[in-house]
């Protein structure tokens, strides 16, 4: 650890509402990036599930806005330490969009426009973990947040809710994503601090 | 690699920007252009990183000088604004960067551009070329957004005097001083054409500033005839806060 | 190309790459594997906020290099440099 400095106490804000370990609230919504912003017409946006080989399912925007959507309320904790409670999104539940696909995969890999992927195990999408959100706090997601849609799924730590999602792979296996890859833990579970790959 | 700093001397360059000196025990000395990092540590064991230009010419008395910009939602910067003390301790890391330097070898024509807190590192290249004597032609343009965010103003208006030194042009952004001949914008095409060293002198060009300014600022020069190779830059953040 | 101003350079990464490299990356020039143009390190677009530190080519925008600093030490990815030159000359 460093030498103190003197009054510092940074950006923190003290609390006593349970955060898990090792991370701090903040109020602004930090903007973090591995890229530059994609921009992606709605006319040109898609979701395809596939299965490495064939094409399951796929939306554009008009028939993905045409689902069923629902709005959450949920808590994010960042892998960077910061977490924001209580934050509003409207969004396709996956169980909606996983619905009617018979598969074996227990694992998915989500990819986004631009190069970002995350893997994520299939169970941890279904039973009401997860959305692919469009909206953000009454309003439509905005790009650096990760509009049109991003996936959203609090359970585990914010780099697995992948901005500017495009689709996901059914997978038997599971395969790193772009951090998982490099270092992050394979599953991410804030409450159990799984940062890093190692973490128990 | 992290070493102690003391701060020796506290000095306010705009009414958000103030220069802080350090006395770095075991300075291995730097080059105009490089930065530092500086850590701060808060007793539960947070911490966080900054990077700081340095200021101050390269010199054999361990001294370390930083400009600090206060950003409104900084974490850092206000801190170091506003209650670091004279005789309180900063870590840092340093001196970091071999490309965007000016080593006192170099005879070209150097133009120095700079947007804001950019002038941060081009200000030790013009201190280090006056503490060598060094002949080589340097132009500074100095684009800010009103003349109370000058940074080093009376330091910079007596070399502009000195005849056998260097010219400085300003360009403001929003508002310019009484009886200014350009109204306040950004630099453009005309004023690289007349504020500059023409590209066929092959100057070496130094551009520092927020990453929209730096992008815009090199294209008007490669634009204008000069060399990619020729211009070397360094971006901060569109706030200002480089991390 | 997107042009969504969020990046800063590899001047900025070089604090961090120095832990990593002996010799100062910045004045390094780096040959970018996707898209085959050569440029000095500082030239890189780095977007360092996230969960580590991503060095992306000005030209093509591909990865070029990533870094993250892990509890069981830094991970170091330059898959998508065909190479680095760095000046040894004293």
């Amino acid at each position: 650890m460093g030498i103190i400095s003197r009054g510092f106490s940074g950006r923190r804000t003290p609390t006593d509402v349970k955060l898990p370990p090792g991370q701090y609230l903040t109020t602004d919504f930090p903007v973090l990036s591995a890229g530059p912003t994609p921009h992606v017409p709605l006319e040109k946006w898609e979701f395809v599930i596939d299965d490495g080989k064939n094409v399951l399912r796929r939306w554009d925007w008009k028939s993905f806005r045409n689902l069923p959507s629902e709005t959450v309320t949920v808590d994010l904790h960042c892998v960077t330490r910061w977490s924001k409670l209580g934050t509003s999104w409207e969004g396709v539940s996956l169980d909606t969009l996983l619905a009617d696909i018979k598969t074996d995969a227990s694992y998915t890999l989500v990819r986004s426009y631009g190069d970002y992927t995350t893997n994520v195990p299939l169970k941890d999408l279904l039973n009401k973990q997860a959305w692919i959100a469009f909206r953000y706090d009454d309003q439509d997601l905005a790009p650096e947040h990760g509009g049109p849609a991003r996936l959203l799924v609090p359970h585990l730590y914010l780099w697995k809710s992948a901005k500017w999602v495009r689709g996901m792979t059914l997978m038997r296996e599971d395969k790193p994503g772009f951090w998982e890859g490099l270092g992050y833990h394979i599953y991410g579970d804030p409450w159990r601090e799984q940062r890093y790959s190692g973490d128990r | 690699m992290w070493r102690v700093g003391t701060v020796v001397a506290l000095r306010d360059e705009t009414s958000t920007a103030r220069t802080i000196t350090l006395e770095v025990r075991d300075w291995p000395g730097h080059l105009a252009g490089q930065h530092v990092d500086v850590r701060l540590t808060a007793p539960d064991g947070y911490s966080a990183v900054r990077s700081y230009s340095i200021a101050s010419a390269p010199n054999s008395e361990g001294h370390v000088q930083i400009t600090v910009e206060r950003l409104l939602n900084g974490e850092v910067s206000p801190y170091l604004t506003q209650e670091v003390n004279v005789g309180d301790r900063l870590e840092l890391r340093g001196p970091i960067g071999g490309w965007f330097v000016w080593r006192s070898e170099q005879t070209e024509p150097i133009q120095l551009i700079a947007g804001g807190s950019g002038i941060v590192p081009l200000m030790a290249m013009i201190r280090s070329r006056a503490a060598v004597r060094s002949a080589a032609p340097f132009r500074l343009l100095y684009s800010v957004r009103e003349p109370g965010a000058v940074f080093y103003r009376d330091e910079l208006h007596s070399l502009s005097e000195n005849a056998d030194s260097m010219s400085i042009h300003y360009a403001y952004t929003r508002a310019t001083p009484k009886n200014w001949p350009r109204l306040p914008g950004r630099i453009d095409t005309k004023l690289i054409a007349n504020a500059t060293w023409a590209a066929d002198l092959g100057p070496t060009c130094y551009i520092c500033g927020p990453t929209p300014f730096v992008e815009t600022v090199t294209n008007l020069l490669t634009v204008s005839g000069n060399d990619r190779d020729r211009i070397r830059t360094e971006r901060f953040g569109s706030t200002g806060e480089r991390k | 190309m997107s042009s969504h101003i969020a990046y800063l350079d590899g001047n900025a990464a070089a604090g961090e790459l120095n832990k990593l490299f002996a010799s100062d990356i910045t004045a390094a020039t780096g040959l970018c594997k996707h898209c085959g143009s050569t440029r000095r390190f500082a030239e890189a677009r780095l977007y360092m906020d996230g969960p580590g530190l991503v060095a992306r080519c000005c030209v093509c925008e591909h990865v070029l290099l990533r870094v993250v600093n892990a509890r069981q030490g830094a991970f170091l990815d330059v898959c998508g440099l065909t190479y680095l030159r760095f000046d040894t000359s004293e």
